[in-house]
């Protein structure tokens, strides 16, 4: 593994309705790391991620992902950077005047110059991982949200992103299906050595597949380790987030 | 009263705002048609749905608005014994004003409110950024091509729309006031000179940017839900609904001007 860390975050603040949703948050992801991201519910996880891709400028802070720093990028450069970084969103955000194989295939049609038979092929390969076979016909509003949810990790593998941010990808999902995609998340890692961030809710999945953990709470992270280190992690917040108590400093 | 003043200060501030937004948007497009960035799979599907959607509200309300223009024309004119100039009447008040004017305005209620509803939909439901995120511009996707449908098929929309005002008008000018279609073709003929009709497509080509601009504006720019987007496609129409009854009066007094 590369020293270098693949993705790093310096003092980023991000402000959201007049405060800090964000403040200071310091990340280092190394390269062909998966990170999981844990937080309560509107702790501003999913507005972590869309600060990695470049959808929403901090207030402060450098986030330099492959040596760039994405806050800094012009449209132009940004976009060259996009097309190595998959993100999955919490809201499936599948185009629904698109069909499952058109949003699927939407990357490379954009990016790549590929005849038609080697994408519906591509598509198929996808679909068939997430386990929606012969379903390219259909459109989104066909689907259920599960499904949905699993459309939108293929379209984003598809274009075989060496970064990819995961907004809570098993969430809705029944466990089979959440093992599967937890399977492919490490195969995905293993096989391409991609990068990940993965936002979960789910503690099961999160010691599984994440190589380093990091809890946000109030705006900053307050603690960050390995699956066991936060196992065993003696921060009241982390202690009460993983046992799911209702005692503690988390007010419920 | 200071807080009025303040309040009307921060109108025009977000007027401004709201113009320069506009502007922005239309000079990034230009960007783009001009790097030659257009689409034509989604260009021509765009102008199929643009047309679909409004040729037969275009033609239905401008035969009617034709037809009435030429009943109180035609009235009068009989009176005064000069029924026979009623066609030229007509047809240069449909070809430089009615048929461009109503068309804008029933493409903006029509197809630019279902371009503000569509764009503000994947805005609300993250599309627009799930677009950029799979590193595509969406100026140049979605904009561009709605911009381009806009510029081709409002004016040709608009040829319909003069052809069916003036043929209402025809229509009524013979069953109520007896003027005989030949006369009314005649006075046409000697009326209108084929520079009206350009001026006429000049103004709609000003209003089909205006139109296509206002409604993806509108639509990217839209916030609070599918709340948001009801709000963001009434003012859609009443913005644009605005700018094309200023411009259009901006452009007659050059275009036509008083000799
Ligand atoms: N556009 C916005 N304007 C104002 N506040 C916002 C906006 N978007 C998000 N927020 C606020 O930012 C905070 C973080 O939101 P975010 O979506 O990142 O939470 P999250 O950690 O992903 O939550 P969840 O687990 O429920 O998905 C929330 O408290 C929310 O109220
Ligand atoms: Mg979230």
């Amino acid at each position: 593994m590369n020293k270098e860390p693949m993705i790093t975050i310096r003092n980023l603040t991000m402000r959201l309705g007049g405060r800090d949703v964000l403040h200071n948050v310091n990340l280092e992801i190394g390269r062909g790391e998966t990170l999981v991201v844990m937080g309560l519910s509107g702790v501003g996880k999913s507005t972590l991620l869309k600060c990695m891709t470049g959808l929403l400028k901090p207030a402060n802070g450098t986030i330099i992902i492959e040596g760039k720093d994405i806050t800094k990028l012009k449209p132009a450069e940004l976009n060259e950077l996009r097309k190595n970084i998959g993100m999955v969103f919490q809201s499936p955000a599948l185009f629904d005047s698109l069909t499952v194989g058109e949003n699927v295939a939407f990357g490379l049609r954009e990016h790549t110059r590929l005849p038609e038979e080697e994408i519906q092929r591509i598509v198929a390969e996808k679909l068939a991982i997430v386990d929606l076979e012969g379903m390219e016909s259909l459109f989104p509003s066909q689907l259920s949200g599960g499904m949905q949810k699993r459309a939108s990790l293929a379209r984003t593998i598809t274009t075989n992103p060496e970064v990819i941010l995961y907004d809570e990808p098993t969430t809705g999902l029944d466990p089979i299906m959440s093992n599967v995609i937890n399977e492919l998340i490490m195969y995905l890692q293993k096989e391409f050595s991609v990068t990940s961030v993965v936002v979960t809710h789910d503690l099961e999945s999160a010691f599984k597949i994440g190589n380093q953990i990091a809890m946000l709470y109030e705006a900053v992270i307050v603690e960050k380790g390995s699956p066991e280190e936060i196992k065993k992690s003696e921060n009241p917040v982390v202690k009460q987030f993983i046992t799911g108590s209702a005692l503690g400093p988390i007010k419920v | 009263m200071l807080i009025i003043i303040e309040d009307f200060g921060l109108s025009v501030i977000r007027l401004f705002e709201y113009i320069g937004g506009l502007v922005f948007l239309f000079l990034e497009t230009l960007g783009w048609i001009g790097r030659g960035s257009i689409r034509p799979r989604l260009t021509v599907e765009q102008m199929a749905i643009l047309g679909v959607n409004s040729i037969l509200i275009v033609v239905v309300t401008t035969a009617f608005a034709g037809a009435v223009l030429s009943l109180e024309l035609a009235k009068q004119a009989v009176k005064f014994g000069v029924g026979r100039y009623v066609g030229g009447g007509v047809a240069i008040a449909m070809i430089r004003e009615f048929g461009p004017m109503l068309t804008a305005i029933v493409v903006a209620g029509r197809a630019g409110s279902a371009i503000t509803a569509e764009l503000g939909s994947m805005k609300v439901t993250e599309q627009i950024d799930a677009l950029m995120a799979l590193a595509t511009n969406p100026v140049r996707y979605l904009v561009v091509p709605r911009f381009l449908a806009c510029i081709v098929m409002i004016p040709m929309l608009t040829m319909f729309a003069n052809l069916a005002g003036t043929t209402g008008g025809g229509i009524v000018a013979y069953f109520l006031a007896g003027i005989e279609p030949h006369i009314f073709l005649n006075s046409i003929k000697n009326t209108v000179i084929l520079s009206d009709l350009w001026r006429g497509l000049d103004k709609s080509i000003v209003f089909a940017a205006e139109i296509a601009l206002v409604s993806c504006f509108q639509g990217l720019n839209t916030t609070g839900g599918a709340a948001g987007v009801g709000q963001a496609t009434t003012g859609s129409v009443v913005y644009s609904i605005i700018l094309i009854f200023i411009s259009n009066f901006l452009l007659s007094a050059w275009l036509f001007p008083i000799h």
